[in-house]
């Protein structure tokens, strides 16, 4: 998949070389430290619509025509941007002149380095790139800190910007992650069904080959205790174990795995193999959720410098999701338990169509693994 | 699996939109070609717009040469389909676009130049000011109603045509009114009326004709004749006339028919242009073309790259590219609304109409299908569509 779509890549901008939209320019901003650090593309028919760059008038420009110009565009470019650390002008200077294509043509790809007094907490840009030329240029930005990445627009109405370099970067990171985990755990229907087929036996209790309704919340409030904990402990060590890159299983061999815990947890509602020790069931699986859990966090992208605090976040996130599933689900049961209504067509018709959904997925995942030829 | 092929998708976009995401390099020699200019230096028109520059340069608060300067740029935004141009008119008029009172010319640029990047509401405060300025401004007037047309206003459009007729050709306004009424209920006549008119007057400049031929041909596609749009098509491309509106009308039409293969003919040489690359891409996915995938992965990018710079002109035609081609009919129900907000012409409507379908959500197309019963649009389509997603026959 990846290899079919890098060539289609690299086929379009062969044959697409010139497509028509706004101009705009692409500054990636890095600090670190006392340096910041960029690289800025602008596209060539912008500097040549400023200073020219076809200097023999054939309506092309080639890679000696911009070479040759390259000091006037280093100059007229650099004397468009300032760069300042807590208010402290930093004086960037080109040290690599590369060429790169966008979706609407080539750019002049400039990187630069600007040496600064000391590191600091307010990042200044000042950005006023062709903005007398073409009011609607835009500079795209896209500052990287500490592990996270910002972007922001530069326009002729704000062409000054002031990024903070602190804290407040990393709580926001922080929450970031943490709603990524609610989010997935609220789109994740494997693991919510799996989670939901472990608990809605937990208002019953089996005698004589019989489910009976519980008598008291206490008890069916301990199962629930002692089925979520075991599920989340479980899949915050494989979590973090893959996340921190100690173990690594194919994603297809983990995802077929989940789908089977689920056709498992919800067929033991109906044919009953573990009864009071669904914790157990509950840990055991928990194991194979948590590498699902991973490859989202993969997806994601971990900051490097902010890995503990990204998957602290995104696990805090997931059991939050989790909780709030349990919370609406506990009363709820437990006012039911008595009724045939839940006896029959709750636990049993919805263990049911959960493993019967449960298979569809497995038999999916497995087919993708046997086409793929893991 | 979907996480992989979404990374992937993600990683292409990235690299097509982001710098930092993509791979820059040093050329390898000197006479390697990086970049196409649409002109040549010594091209006339490039000249023209040179000497315009050296003289403006010289004296910046010259209006008339400013003015001269933006409206040649402008027309190349237009035959370029090149936006571009239009951000180097605005800044021709620098020392006038910040006022709030300009001069009428510079606010009838300021209008033009605005409504191009789809911000209706203060082009029409621009052009209700240059109509207190002088009230029988007939380019301000024919620019307001088709503003008025396109957002759905059909009554003060309607005015506005009435306004203009006293200064007007015949023709010019027969097109005025015919436009209105075509959408109103009178779908026939508009198109019998407007032909007619054509065909008395005796010099019609190739532009207009090429505009009225491709308007007519839009009126007989909504009356289901295909047979009559075809033969307005035809000759409007026989004008020989590069037109991104007409191809991407007559393209939709091909695609409309089931005729993509000639959509591909048509268009091969038109990928630049993002709409016509859209139609290119929607004709290749359906014949399963050589070329769908690197169209899909490029207009993909351009919209990315759009987004970012929080452009939302392209919101119709997205709509149609995620319902169609990437197969997310709550993202091109978003986009289609979202736009419908904007504009309102029966390909607004139909993109609306189109993603509702595709999730069965009748009421998320109410303000469509209200539209459709205030101005009785006699569209053979948009009726279709609105019966099946409301299944009692309310598309009336």
């Amino acid at each position: 998949m990846m290899r079919a779509l890098l060539f289609a890549l690299l086929a379009f901008f062969a044959a697409l070389a010139a497509a028509h939209k706004p101009s705009d320019s692409y500054l990636g901003v890095t600090v670190a430290g006392d340096t910041v650090r960029g690289q800025w593309d602008i596209a060539l028919r912008d500097l040549d619509f400023a200073i020219g760059l076809d200097s023999n008038g054939n309506g092309e420009i080639t890679w000696g025509e911009l070479r040759a110009r390259q000091p006037e565009i280093d100059a007229y470019a650099l004397s468009r941007l300032t760069v300042a650390l807590d208010g402290k002008a930093c004086q960037p200077r080109v040290t690599e002149h590369l060429v790169d294509n966008h979706s609407d043509g080539a750019y002049a790809v400039l990187r630069f380095e600007a040496p600064c007094a000391k590191a600091g907490a307010v990042l200044t840009l000042g950005y006023n790139l062709f903005f007398d030329l073409d009011p609607q240029h835009k500079g795209l930005l896209r500052l990287e800190f500490d592990g996270a990445t910002r972007t922001a627009i530069f326009s002729p109405d704000a062409a000054q910007q002031r990024f903070e370099l602190t804290k407040p970067s990393r709580i926001t990171q922080f929450f970031d992650y943490g709603r990524e985990g609610v989010w997935h755990i609220w789109i994740g229907f494997d693991h919510i069904l799996f989670l939901l087929s472990l608990l809605l036996p937990a208002v019953l209790v089996i005698t004589h080959h019989q489910w009976r309704a519980v008598e008291r919340f206490k008890t069916a409030f301990w199962d629930v205790l002692k089925i979520v904990t075991a599920f989340t402990v479980a899949h915050s060590i494989t979590l973090s174990l893959a996340a921190l890159g100690v173990i690594s299983l194919p994603t297809r061999l983990t995802e077929s795995a989940i789908a089977l815990s689920v056709v498992l947890a919800a067929l033991n509602n109906i044919f009953p193999l573990f009864q009071r020790r669904r914790w157990m069931v509950a840990f055991g699986f928990g194991l194979i959720h948590g590498f699902g859990f991973a490859s989202v966090l993969a997806d994601l992208g971990l900051p490097r410098d902010a890995l503990l605090l990204a998957l602290v976040g995104f696990n805090l996130g997931v059991e939050a999701g989790q909780l709030a599933i349990v919370a609406v689900f506990l009363p709820v049961a437990f006012g039911l338990r008595r009724s045939w209504f839940y006896r029959r067509v709750v636990l049993i018709g919805g263990s049911a169509l959960i493993s019967l959904l449960a298979a569809v997925w497995f038999v999916e995942r497995a087919f993708n693994l046997k086409v793929l030829g893991f | 699996m979907k996480y992989c092929a979404y990374a992937a998708l993600c990683g292409v976009l990235l690299a097509g939109t982001v710098a930092v995401a993509a791979a820059p390099f040093v050329p390898r020699t000197d006479d390697e070609v990086l970049e196409h200019l649409p002109f040549r230096p010594n091209d006339p028109v490039v000249r023209e717009i040179n000497g315009l520059r050296r003289q403006l340069a010289e004296n910046p608060q010259n209006l008339q040469i400013a003015l001269q300067l933006a409206r040649s740029y402008f027309a190349q935004a237009g035959g370029q389909s090149d936006p571009r141009y239009v951000g180097y008119a605005q800044a021709a008029l620098k020392p006038w676009w910040d006022m709030a009172q300009p001069p009428a010319a510079v606010l009838l640029m300021r209008a033009t130049l605005r409504q191009y990047g789809h911000d209706f509401t203060n082009a029409l405060a621009d052009l209700d000011a240059a109509l207190k300025i002088n009230p029988a401004d007939i380019d301000a007037l024919s620019l307001r109603a088709d503003i008025n047309l396109v957002t759905g206003d059909y009554a003060t459009s309607r005015q506005d045509c009435e306004r203009m007729a006293p200064y007007v050709t015949a023709l010019t306004n027969a097109g005025c009114i015919t436009f209105i009424e075509g959408m109103t209920g009178r779908a026939r006549q508009s198109h019998d009326a407007l032909l007619a008119a054509m065909s008395r007057t005796k010099t019609v400049n190739p532009d207009q004709r090429l505009w009225i031929l491709t308007r007519l041909a839009e009126m007989a596609w909504r009356l289901n004749e295909p047979a009559l749009a075809e033969a307005h098509f035809k000759s409007a491309l026989a004008l020989n006339i590069a037109d991104g509106f007409l191809l991407a009308a007559y393209a939709d039409f091909l695609i409309d028919y089931g005729r993509l293969q000639e959509v591909l003919v048509l268009l091969k040489d038109w990928s630049r242009a993002d709409p016509l690359l859209l139609r290119l891409t929607l004709a290749g996915q359906m014949t399963a073309a050589k070329t769908f995938p690197e169209h899909q992965v490029a207009l993909a990018a351009r919209y990315a790259a759009a987004r970012m710079r929080g452009d939302t002109t392209h919101e119709q035609e997205e709509s149609r590219f995620s319902l169609v081609v990437m197969k997310q009919p709550q993202e091109a129900l978003r986009l289609a609304l979202s736009n419908w907000r904007v504009q309102r012409e029966p390909r607004d409507a139909r993109a609306v109409l189109e993603a509702a379908l595709a999730l069965k959500d009748a009421a998320a197309a109410k303000p469509v299908l209200d539209w459709m019963a205030q101005t009785g649009i006699e569209d053979w389509y948009l009726r279709k569509l609105a019966a099946q997603l409301v299944p009692a026959g309310a598309a009336k």
